[in-house]
């Protein structure tokens, strides 16, 4: 069954203009609970109470305010704030195409492939265009009322459009120290690299399957009928520092043992 | 409204790690803690008040029935089997499901970090050292980041299953959630139309436009402007002296999602620092509001 767009613009690339469709790219299989009071197992809701007094405010009484000196805020009605919403547009606009690895992974929000819309000329040939140059464009527009920037790249000979994190959504790594210490052991570092090397494979992304849904369900089948589960815990334990090299050193003959004996993972 | 579904995005400003366990790396086992290394926008600087003397307010769960304010101890996890009719699962349970998973990141494979496609990205998470030693950790990290590679494996974080990559980047190690195969959609699923041959002139027009336009890229370039519209805005109403409230306690009024992103940055410059003996790099700030305007401005 084909899906359904959820949104109509054009690609805009100078003079040139791609008329596109969104899709979806994922759907979300996660299984979903409901929060619940614990006496009397009625859902909860969520409400907004006076932090002072702890009693309820009704939606139609909240403002929103900006605080905009420490013992002052300016109340913005609802007009005031749609006012400046941005700018209604059906554009994408393309104004730079970067090295994919110029984008940093922890932008990447959601996909959506972006079907021709109407002619589908200009579509499939941005399209081969992206993949002959290995180019992933930049791309900005405003969709619902809200600002997006993306990344669009080409997918198996069809466009897709990924909405990337604004920068100041994502904490910045390089302002972060990284962990320090004495200097790490070479040997160590040998060993760790061999054990990686030995470890590497090809990335299947179907190999990787979610078996926890399907046990949750059971889970609840299991409770409904009135059956309790077991519980048992598992504890992690933690390498000791002074014995490291001795572990990387049983972990690489592991590896080896089984590489030997032609089992793989 | 309808009943709450699942927590709101909660954790990371409390401090405490949204998941800690151990990675497995071999038989070495690394204690970690993870922090989540975005955040929502939602409030964009916003918050929500009552009345003309503007109270602060607390978005807080309540009982659909009797609407009494509750605390998270009172709170638990229900499935629905039918209407109305739900299943308690307790978190105890959820874990035993998969107690390895649960606490334990098993690396077993390492793969070209650019052979993972784009699409399968989520969200991105920092793993913190946690435990006495961080020897073990700044050696994966060093090693990863030297041979480009990122460790897949899966894990089981707040009753969901996650396939993640890990990633090295200067000394910190990275988990990205990934998607799993099955919730990718293929062209086909969507219906999308077959293939069509196009010109080699008409590529070739796209490929020099392409071209045109190759450059680097900061993408600290391209914030959303419309945070700083509200500030601008606010600003005007205040010069006129319209719908200006003093509030006494400022610091309080937070609404739920404003400062967590400064906090986030405080809670794990101090993870990261731990094991070493040294301060982390960036000074915490001391107030909320001042310290948003900072994250704001940093580039």
């Amino acid at each position: 069954m084909a899906a359904r767009a959820i949104w109509k613009g054009v690609v805009k690339l100078g003079k040139a203009e791609v008329p596109v469709k969104l899709y979806s790219a994922v759907t979300d299989k996660s299984i979903h609970f409901r929060l619940l009071h614990k006496t009397d197992l009625e859902p909860v809701r969520q409400q907004m109470i006076n932090a002072e007094t702890e009693e309820p405010v009704a939606w139609e009484e909240i403002r929103k305010a900006f605080p905009i000196t420490r013992s002052s805020l300016v109340v913005l009605d609802k007009e005031e704030l749609d006012e400046i919403l941005p700018e209604a547009s059906r554009d994408i606009e393309v104004t730079r195409f970067v090295d994919p690895e110029d984008i940093d992974h922890r932008w990447y929000d959601r996909a959506y492939y972006l079907g021709p819309d109407q002619s589908s000329e200009h579509y499939f040939a941005l399209a081969e265009a992206l993949e002959k140059k290995k180019k992933e464009g930049v791309a900005q527009w405003v969709m619902r009322g809200k600002n997006y920037i993306g990344a669009l790249r080409a997918d198996d000979g069809y466009l897709m459009l990924i909405v990337l994190r604004h920068a100041d959504e994502v904490i910045d790594a390089e302002s972060l120290g990284a962990p320090q210490g004495r200097a790490l052991d070479k040997r160590e570092l040998a060993m760790a690299e061999q054990l990686i090397d030995a470890l590497s494979g090809e990335f299947k992304a179907d190999e990787f399957k979610d078996e926890y849904r399907e046990r949750v369900l059971e889970l609840v089948k299991m409770k409904a009928k009135g059956r309790k589960p077991k519980v048992v815990k598992f504890r992690p334990k933690t390498t000791k520092e002074e014995s490291l090299d001795k572990v990387l050193a049983a972990s690489l003959a592991g590896v080896g043992k089984k590489r030997a004996a032609g089992g793989s993972r | 409204m309808a009943a709450v579904e699942e927590e709101v995005e909660s954790g990371g400003s409390s401090g405490r790690p949204f998941w800690s366990g151990t990675i497995t790396f071999g038989l070495v086992s690394i204690p970690v803690g993870l922090f989540p290394a975005s955040r929502s926008r939602q409030g964009v600087g916003l918050r929500m008040v009552a009345g003309d003397d503007g109270a602060p307010l607390q978005r807080r769960y309540v009982c659909s029935k009797d609407d009494k304010p509750l605390d998270w101890d009172d709170i638990v996890r229900g499935y629905e089997i039918e209407k109305d009719k739900y299943v308690v699962v307790t978190d105890d349970e959820l874990e035993a499901l998969a107690p390895r998973k649960s606490r334990d990141i098993d690396l077993r494979l390492f793969v070209d970090r650019s052979e993972i496609d784009p699409k399968f990205f989520e969200r991105g998470y920092f793993l913190a050292p946690a435990g006495g030693s961080n020897k073990a950790y700044r050696l994966l990290a060093e090693v990863m980041e030297r041979s480009g590679r990122a460790g897949v494996a899966t894990f089981v974080m707040r009753s969901k299953e996650y396939v993640i990559a890990i990633i090295a980047e200067n000394g910190i190690l990275r988990a990205e959630t990934l998607r799993f195969a099955d919730e990718i959609r293929s062209a086909d699923d969507v219906g999308l139309p077959e293939h069509k041959k196009v010109k080699a002139a008409e590529v070739k027009k796209f490929e020099a436009a392409i071209q045109a336009r190759a450059k680097k890229v900061d993408f600290h370039e391209f914030l959303d402007d419309y945070e700083k519209r509200i500030e601008d805005l606010a600003k005007r109403k205040q010069k006129k002296h319209e719908d200006v409230i003093r509030v006494s306690e400022p610091e309080e009024a937070t609404d739920a999602g404003g400062g967590e992103v400064v906090d986030l940055l405080e809670v794990l410059s101090r993870s990261l620092g731990k094991g070493g003996g040294r301060k982390p790099a960036r000074k915490a700030p001391t107030k909320r509001t001042a310290a948003k305007k900072t994250a704001a401005k940093r580039k």
